[in-house]
């Protein structure tokens, strides 16, 4: 998981918006029935939840499971409310973790 | 021209086989994933309605597939979506994702990637923060599977 | 009489009935296609969710970044608008390089300034420099991706002036149409006339501007069905694997005449990268 994940937050936004947060990583998502030029199956390898955290307290979560595309996308919402800083976690299948944190600009 | 005409026939051949080979049970859910869909959302019977899927109808390659889902709510205190669970039934695990809203999301809505094995219905059901469950499907063909072929 | 009456109108109804059969299949067809179209378009709906965005990023900080033996970044490479200068570079190539004394394209240069600059084994960046299916785009791959990012918008404007590039572009058009190897294929086999597919896979016309301009601006593009970014030498690579012609090394002659003839082709044409196929 080297490169950093990309996150699209609006520039800015008022109290009360309902705002949409995208999220791009990349990773292959291994569902476990690839089979590599051996013939051997390829370990399943998943990013298994993905978390969104505003102010410290958790506004949504998802579980992937292998039925999620590689180099998963996730748009979502939440209604602002109010400043504050985003910490976004993506856990992959044997605890590792990528974590990005961004504040949002709130007028 | 003959080729496009034995493509299509393929196509509905490979559909009408799906669904034929999966012994069906209450609602259209094959039986082996009942169980699935009983571990997410308990033993009530969901309601059809409310959710909405984008979804292409064809898929030119299974590995990825753009989706959108809404479900209509106030995400309120007093009501919102908890929970929204799509599956795939003839992927090998059927599984795609689960979504977990809170009153602070705003809007029960979604939009992500799935990965499909092969043409089939997909199913997705939503968990209202009163307790009601609702379900819809959407049939979607797939022209090269995504999951190791 | 009768019997002649009687088959003319038997072959009269299977003509017709076939024609409404063909008339229906192609109605089905066309909307099979239409369909394929909205998938495609749901897709491409958001540049910034493209997979491929996220080695544009990686590539961007490959540049940046100091590396090779000799631990130096590449922003002193010039790729034809003067040291470090990437801004519209990508849509000037492939031109020809006073030091290397070579047309190259964008890959062939990136190769070179990693080589020359950075460092790296010219050896090592040759052997399996395309990623295989499911593993991301090599750091070459990746920085040419953003570099040719960093045109988005422009259109195709490679000079050809230079006798070299003239020549080049000669090669490329005469390897286009060039029946060779075990199959006896050209490029043109299959990219040789309009509206041929090979399964549902549309095969543009590059002899046409007008579809190559439509196409040759997608490259490098994220490619859903082995889930990472392919690059312009990568395809080409590919192309010669499938017509079981011998292994194109990357950043060769044959390949840098081959992206130049497309690139002509394509003039005017504009870039929009990273694209998004099947």
């Amino acid at each position: 998981m080297s490169t950093k994940p990309r996150i699209r937050l609006p520039d800015n936004a008022r109290i009360g918006e309902v705002i949409e947060i995208k999220t791009l990583i990349a990773h292959p998502m291994e569902s476990g029935n690839r089979r590599g030029n051996d013939g051997s199956l390829i370990p399943r390898l998943l990013l298994h939840t993905f978390t969104a955290k505003f102010a410290d307290r958790e506004v949504f979560r998802a579980t992937l499971h292998t039925g999620t595309a590689a180099n998963p996308f996730i748009s979502f919402f939440i209604k602002v409310p109010g400043p504050g800083e985003f910490e976004f976690t993506w856990i992959e299948d044997g605890g590792a973790q990528v974590v990005e944190r961004q504040a949002l600009k709130v007028t | 021209m003959s080729d496009r005409r034995s493509f299509i026939m393929g196509l509905s051949a490979m559909a009408a086989w799906t669904s034929c080979v999966r012994p069906v049970g209450a609602q259209g859910v094959p039986r082996d994933i009942q169980a699935v869909v009983k571990a997410l959302i308990g033993g009530a019977t969901p309601v059809e309605g409310r959710i909405s899927l984008d979804l292409p109808e064809i898929a030119e390659n299974g590995n990825t597939i753009p989706y959108t889902v809404r479900v209509e709510s106030p995400m309120t205190e007093a009501e919102y979506v908890k929970a929204v669970h799509l599956l795939a039934p003839a992927n090998p695990h059927p599984q795609i994702s689960s979504f977990f809203f809170t009153p602070q999301s705003g809007k029960a809505t979604v939009a992500s990637r799935m990965r499909l094995a092969q043409t089939q219905d997909v199913l997705v059901y939503a968990e209202i923060s009163d307790g009601t469950l609702y379900t819809t499907k959407r049939s979607i063909k797939v022209t090269v599977g995504g999951c190791g072929g | 009489m009768k019997i002649i009456r009687k088959n003319v109108c038997a072959i009269a109804l299977a003509f017709a009935s076939s024609l409404a059969g063909a008339a229906q299949a192609q109605q089905k067809s066309d909307a099979i296609e239409h369909e394929l179209e909205t998938y495609r378009s749901m897709l491409k709906s958001d540049p910034w969710s493209n997979p491929g965005m996220l080695d544009v990023d990686r590539g961007e900080t490959l540049w940046k970044t100091p590396g090779g033996s000799n631990h130096v970044s590449l922003e002193g490479c010039d790729l034809g608008l003067g040291p470090g200068k990437v801004d519209g570079a990508f849509a000037a190539l492939p031109r020809y390089f006073g030091d290397a004394d070579r047309v190259m394209d964008v890959e062939a240069r990136i190769l070179w300034c990693m080589e020359k600059l950075q460092g790296f084994e010219r050896a090592e960046l040759l052997t399996h420099p395309h990623p295989g299916p499911g593993m991301p785009v090599k750091d070459l791959g990746a920085i040419a991706t953003y570099i040719a990012y960093r045109s988005n918008g422009r259109s195709f404007a490679a000079a050809f002036n230079h006798r070299k590039e003239k020549e080049m572009l000669a090669l490329g058009e005469a390897l286009f149409f060039r029946r060779s190897g075990p199959m006896d294929f050209a490029c043109s086999t299959c990219h040789g006339d309009s509206g041929k597919r090979i399964r549902l896979q549309p095969l543009p016309l590059f002899s046409k501007p007008d579809e190559a301009r439509k196409i040759v601006g997608a490259w490098p593009a994220y490619r859903v069905s082995t889930a990472h970014v392919m690059t312009m030498q990568h395809r080409i690579y590919d192309c010669f694997w499938q017509m079981r012609l011998p292994e194109v090394e990357l950043g060769s002659d044959v390949s840098v005449a081959l992206i130049s003839y497309l690139v002509k082709q394509a003039e005017g044409g504009e870039i929009s990268i990273p694209g998004m196929k099947r």
